[in-house]
């Protein structure tokens, strides 16, 4: 084979691989781009059941309840537009509680409840889940502190 | 004293680096050469004089020198020592400096130790190296003083995020940066070849060394952290595609795909060009992980914009050093002979596609981290999670798997079809059995990915070795083995992430002391809960004992500690470790009165995943001893010989 046909084929697949890895990462960032909701967005879009969301929003004060078990948690996750119920089981982080903000993921269930099987929190000296932005961090009492 | 001292030393590497790049730019391009003559001890001296300044930063850290700005906000004098010393790159100026001396070092061990590059394009690489250096000596100085005073002293400092208090700070970033800022030997050694015309094979085995040092620190730098994450967070997960670890992955999958194509132009004088490309990215891909890291846009883009000075310094350091690369690489593109031709089936065309698929990664990694932050700035808010990186870059790195049990099977310059079939016949059957196997015993219990994965490791474990076959083992050069336990480790730790997401099992329980907890066949008695205190922190304390099918029982006691300085809880996860597996248990809140939270997991095999690294690692040491090895004693032999005829 000439060296010409050989780089020839060699430049198409590269262009084929490249083209197919393009569209894989566009349809699944499309997908991608319905993945963060507010309690807002939940109520004016509608999320199917079982579909995998991230919920962003401050924790309802007063709705924190435990369950018999000690390891499930019920709250209402809001973000002033729209109030979602929400429950958890597992470790919640520690700077998760009532008035202060957090992002779960997981899905809803039939019954419109949010089913969380993560929350996320800072892990870091100064990051945070950027999804709540708005919600800020008092470098004081390193806690976090409802924004304007 | 200490601080001013610092400065200083600071100042005068940043004025050596100028020199440096006068020197090599006036000798060079102006023709007087005897100026080159002192481009090598100024390269030296401003490695030294870095060194001495982190030097002094680490002592005023162990000081506990309340006067220092960075010492009062990142540090406490009740802290241990190791913290106290650690804690000097735990923040954002020292880990700069960090960054800085790092860069200088290496431009000294060029300077001193590199003898296999021809002296124009050697002197061309060191005053790339102080052209690059100077940006961040610059971002240093006038942006991140390291050193900067605070009047009136205060009489304790706010103490380090307890979550980096733990040894992995001593090790994780320092090998971390290595690698990272390794990398710009390899930038430097592209741009000089660049600048004097000559990339050729002579040139692409003397960089190779430095790119598989950089790259043998970065790949332990990685596994370290995760490990450190997986242990640390208490979360029982080892990575989580936060933006700051494709940070670290991204200069991972450049540097090697840049050490698969290296060994292309070293060993066969092809893919010239892109060999000189790859090396500008990856360490292009290092400075955007650090700018994505230190200029706080991955908290938000407003945060940013709060406080755009750092981020946006990094930004032009960024569109300077990466535009600049790019421009000399489109300007002398041209001069770049092509290189020797290769057939259709040979090795040369594997590594062309496993820099294709490594590249293809690191697009999907990049555009996965970045999409989120470009359309934030366009008032869209959106994550990019593991759903996007599981299942876009997971097929792509299965298939490459599959193309590193080709590759080393595969003949240089030209092969034949029938004869790369024959020799991976082994592995493709053995692959085949996992296949039917797994599916009769699994199917439909775990996920598509940790299947193939599964398979694809037996596979890729039997393809790694199959190179050795009939070869006289003690005859097998060293770096030909560090190839096949570099590969083997992939297979490794491949296997430990597919067991780890196929067969983990979770339990989660609220219990009181004395009851009994059972899960995957391990048995745990909840003995009592006490209270604990360390050096800056007080904790409670489950005592625990595992025992497993009546067998011996073992102790482990999980934490949730809480420190003072700055206020913050966190868990410490108990880790037994058996050979088929690891135990972990957290300790949560307290559910109720008398009731504690625990979460427990059984992990068979996931120690794989970071025996992997460290074999990936350890592959990449024996092939950097094994080649320079190779070249001590070629040398050795060559003056043996003349001194016989003199």
């Amino acid at each position: 084979m000439k060296a010409k046909h050989q780089r020839l084929i060699l430049a198409v697949v590269a262009l084929v691989a490249l083209i197919t890895a393009g569209l894989l990462a566009a349809s699944a960032l499309k997908d991608e781009a319905a993945y963060f909701y507010a309690p807002g967005d939940v109520k004016a879009k509608g999320v199917e059941p079982g579909k995998p969301i991230r919920l962003g929003g401050m924790v309802v004060k007063g709705s924190l309840q435990k369950a018999p078990d000690g390891v499930t948690i019920h709250f209402d996750v809001t973000d002033g537009k729209a109030t979602v119920p929400a429950s958890f089981k597992g470790i919640a982080p520690d700077l998760f509680r009532e008035g202060s903000g957090v992002v779960a993921e997981g899905a809803f269930d039939r019954s419109g409840t949010f089913q969380a099987s993560n929350l996320l929190a800072k892990h870091d000296e100064r990051y945070m889940p950027r999804e709540l932005q708005g919600i800020q961090y008092d470098e004081k009492t390193y806690k976090m502190k409802a924004g304007q | 004293m200490i601080a001013e001292a610092g400065l200083a030393a600071l100042w005068l590497a940043a004025s050596l680096a100028l020199l440096q790049l006068a020197l090599a730019a006036i000798g060079l391009a102006g023709g007087k050469t005897e100026l080159l003559s002192a481009v090598r001890p100024v390269a030296v001296a401003q490695g030294g004089l870095t060194a001495i300044a982190f030097a002094l930063l680490i002592a005023l850290f162990l000081r506990s020198d309340m006067s220092v700005l960075l010492v009062v906000t990142n540090s406490h004098s009740m802290k241990p020592w190791l913290y106290k010393f650690a804690g000097t790159w735990g923040n954002h100026e020292g880990s700069m400096l960090l960054w800085v001396t790092v860069m200088g070092v290496a431009g000294a061990a060029v300077a001193l130790f590199e003898r296999a590059l021809r002296r124009e394009t050697h002197m061309a690489t060191l005053g790339g190296q102080a052209a690059i250096s100077l940006g961040f000596y610059a971002f240093l100085l006038f942006a991140s003083n390291p050193f900067a005073r605070i009047d009136p002293p205060p009489a304790d400092g706010q103490g380090l995020n307890p979550l980096l208090q733990d040894p992995g700070l001593a090790f994780h970033p320092p090998t971390l940066y290595l690698g990272y800022v390794g990398l710009s030997v390899a930038f430097s050694f592209a741009v000089g070849a660049l600048l004097t015309r000559q990339v050729d094979a002579a040139f692409a085995r003397a960089m190779r060394p430095w790119v598989l040092g950089a790259w043998i620190l970065l790949t332990l730098g990685i596994t370290a952290g995760s490990y450190w994450a997986y242990y640390e967070l208490g979360w029982g997960g080892w990575w989580f595609w936060d933006p700051v670890e494709n940070a670290s992955l991204m200069p991972w999958l450049a540097a090697t795909a840049l050490l698969h194509s290296v060994t292309v132009l070293a060993t066969r004088d092809a893919l010239r060009a892109w060999t000189v490309m790859l090396a500008v990215i990856a360490f292009s891909m290092s400075m955007v992980g650090t700018f994505l890291v230190r200029s706080g846009i991955l908290t938000s883009v407003h945060a940013f914009a709060v406080d755009p000075q750092r981020g946006t310094f990094i930004l032009a350091l960024l569109g300077v050093y990466i535009g600049g690369a790019l421009a000399l690489f489109g300007w002398r593109v041209g001069a770049v002979r092509e290189g020797a031709p290769f057939e259709l089936v040979s090795r040369e065309t594997m590594l062309v596609v496993n820099n294709l698929l490594l590249s293809v990664i690191l697009g999907l990694v990049l555009i996965g981290t970045l999409y989120p932050l470009m359309t934030e700035a366009f008032g869209h808010k959106v994550s990019v999670g593991a759903p996007y990186f599981d299942r876009i870059a997971g097929p792509v790195a299965l298939t490459l798997m599959i193309v590193m049990i080709l590759g080393p099977l595969t003949r240089w310059r030209r092969d034949r079809m029938r004869e790369v079939t024959r020799r991976i016949a082994v592995p493709m059957a053995v692959g085949a059995i996992a296949l039917v196997a797994l599916a009769v015993l699994a199917w439909g219990k775990i996920g598509v990915l940790p299947f193939l994965g599964l398979v694809i490791a037996l596979a890729v474990a039997v393809g790694s070795v199959a190179p050795l076959w009939k070869r006289n083992l003690r005859r097998t050069p060293l770096f030909t083995w560090g190839m096949v336990i570099a590969h083997l480790g992939c297979a490794v730790s491949l296997a430990g992430m597919a067991c780890d997401s196929a067969f983990t099992v979770e339990k989660l329980v609220a219990a009181r002391p004395g009851e009994v907890v059972e899960t995957a066949g391990w048995t745990l008695r909840f003995k009592q809960i006490l209270p604990l205190a360390g050096d800056n922190w007080t904790a409670l304390q489950a005592d625990m004992e595992a025992s497993r099918d009546g067998g011996e029982p073992v102790l482990m006691h999980p934490q949730s500690r809480f420190f003072a300085s700055p206020p913050t809880t966190t868990t410490e996860a108990a880790l037994l470790t058996r050979w088929n597996g690891q135990l972990y248990v957290v300790l949560g809140q307290e559910a109720d009165a008398g009731r504690w939270q625990l979460r427990i997991w059984w992990k068979p095999f996931v120690t794989l995943i970071w025996l992997g690294g460290f074999l990936i690692a350890l592959g990449g040491a024996m092939a950097l001893i094994g080649r320079e090895r190779r070249g001590w004693l070629l040398k050795w032999r060559a003056r043996k010989a003349e001194e016989a005829f003199a």
